[in-house]
């Protein structure tokens, strides 16, 4: 029989965490569990971090809003701290279902480091960072350099991830989030992207931020494209130009849910919409 | 481990292993049947329970989960072991259940749902279903079925 503990605090968890180095850490069990029960992983004991209401809430400090590791999806979709971040609200709201919008959480989502998650598209064009809490106090690290690769994450042994940290993406004013799956519910995603633009006059890309999850081993940045589209008005041959940049450059694989050429296609596709989206926030 | 929580209104305690699903301490331990287990993978929705009021996976939740927590299955959604639930009756109704192994599922799902939102729409009741499979495929009956039964909890309510 596998021991499952749920610490009611911070301090209790530090005590278990040196006493049972083995065991494995879950938030909501959505991912790990699944696993767990299809017999993929024996872990030795399990911590369930769902009880520590420290890690839950929701705040704003230094023009950030910290996102507790531990706020299920359900509950940030209604904060109205998360609206000032429109591309993760978007994201957050077309993750599985409400059952599992209820269950997951957004660090859940972070540490799992699936090439798949969808936060994390939106919190790499956020430049999002991660607060890593043990015992010994706490530290700080862009999410683009906590994730290492297809579920893997430079979290220390007998540490947890204890919030997210986004700036306010104040300075855009497109925030936009696309997600294509196989379908609309329940959906493990096959392309999406996140992007910010700030528009200024005529139209002008004066900023552009892009991440792609889906189209390599982690969530894809490219430069190229967001430089190629800078400085120029948004139309569909600038769109059109930068999407081909970002075909050349994504690498996906092909798995059950579509193949690389596929994939390739579509990273590119998505951004050619942002002239609709462009012209929806317009009215 | 001995857990005891809330089920159904009554308090209980069972002795199981700390990581079995709760969806197995229900079916298997006590004997409550309604709840499902389809996928196992959190992609279907058949095993739905409430839990503190809100709708959960059965299938992915460990026994010790539910330590000091108020569960709900379908057998308790009737109001003090009187009448149906307004749910319930109007899925009858509406003759919303083909094959019924969704239908506990669905069920729950639309309790959690119209006790955020009293008045959906069409959409947001498809929405606040997304994550329970019908394989007999009769949604349209089961959109029905919660459309008219929030109709009925709003005319109680402006009792």
């Amino acid at each position: 029989m596998r021991e499952v503990i749920l610490p009611g605090s911070l301090e209790e968890l530090w005590r278990l965490l040196s006493d049972r180095p083995q065991a494995r850490v879950y938030a909501g069990g959505t991912d790990l569990l699944v696993r767990m029960y299809k017999g993929l992983l024996d872990p030795e004991a399990l911590i369930c971090l769902d009880r520590i209401e420290e890690l839950k809430g929701v705040g704003e400090q230094d023009g950030c809003v910290r996102i507790g590791s531990c706020a299920t999806y359900g509950r940030l979709v209604e904060e109205p701290l998360v609206r000032c971040l429109p591309a993760l609200r978007k994201a957050i709201g077309q993750i599985g279902s409400p059952l599992v919008r209820n269950m997951g959480t957004i660090g859940g989502n972070i540490c799992t480091a699936s090439p798949a998650g969808d936060t994390l598209p939106p919190l790499y064009a956020m430049e999002a960072e991660v607060e890593l809490l043990s015992r010994e106090g706490s530290r700080r690290a862009p999410i683009r350099e906590f994730i290492t690769g297809p579920g893997a994450t430079c979290l220390k042994r007998a540490e947890i991830l204890s919030a997210v940290w986004v700036k306010k993406p104040q300075e855009y004013n497109v925030h936009h989030f696309e997600k294509v799956g196989l379908r609309n519910a329940l959906a493990c995603s096959v392309v999406t992207m996140a992007a910010l633009l700030r528009l200024g006059p005529g139209g002008m890309v004066e900023k552009a931020a892009f991440a792609w999850g889906s189209v390599a081993p982690t969530v894809f940045s490219c430069p190229e494209a967001q430089e190629a589209l800078s400085g120029k008005p948004l139309s569909a041959a600038s769109l059109s130009r930068a999407a081909d940049l970002v075909r050349n450059v994504v690498r996906p694989i092909s798995d059950v849910r579509a193949d690389a050429d596929y994939r390739r296609a579509v990273a590119g596709n998505l951004l050619l919409r942002l002239l609709d989206v462009a012209y929806e926030r317009k009215g | 481990m001995k857990i005891s929580f809330t089920l159904n209104g009554k308090q209980t305690g069972v002795d199981v292993s700390a990581d079995r699903k709760v969806v197995e301490v229900l079916r298997e331990e006590l004997m409550l049947t309604g709840t499902k287990e389809g996928c196992g993978a959190g992609e279907c929705g058949a095993c739905t329970i409430l839990v503190d009021g809100r709708a959960r996976l059965s299938c992915l939740m460990t026994a010790a989960q539910i330590e000091g927590r108020s569960i709900t299955t379908i057998e308790g959604l009737s109001q003090n072991g009187g009448g149906m639930h307004p749910v319930q009756e109007a899925f009858i109704e509406n003759g919303a259940v083909q094959c019924g192994f969704c239908t506990p599922g669905m069920v729950l799902s639309a309790v959690d749902l119209l006790d955020k939102n009293s008045d959906p729409t069409r959409e947001q009741i498809r929405e606040g279903l997304s994550g329970n499979l019908c394989r007999c495929s009769g949604y349209v009956k089961i959109v029905d079925a919660v459309e008219a039964a929030a109709l009925q909890i709003r005319r109680e309510k402006a009792r």
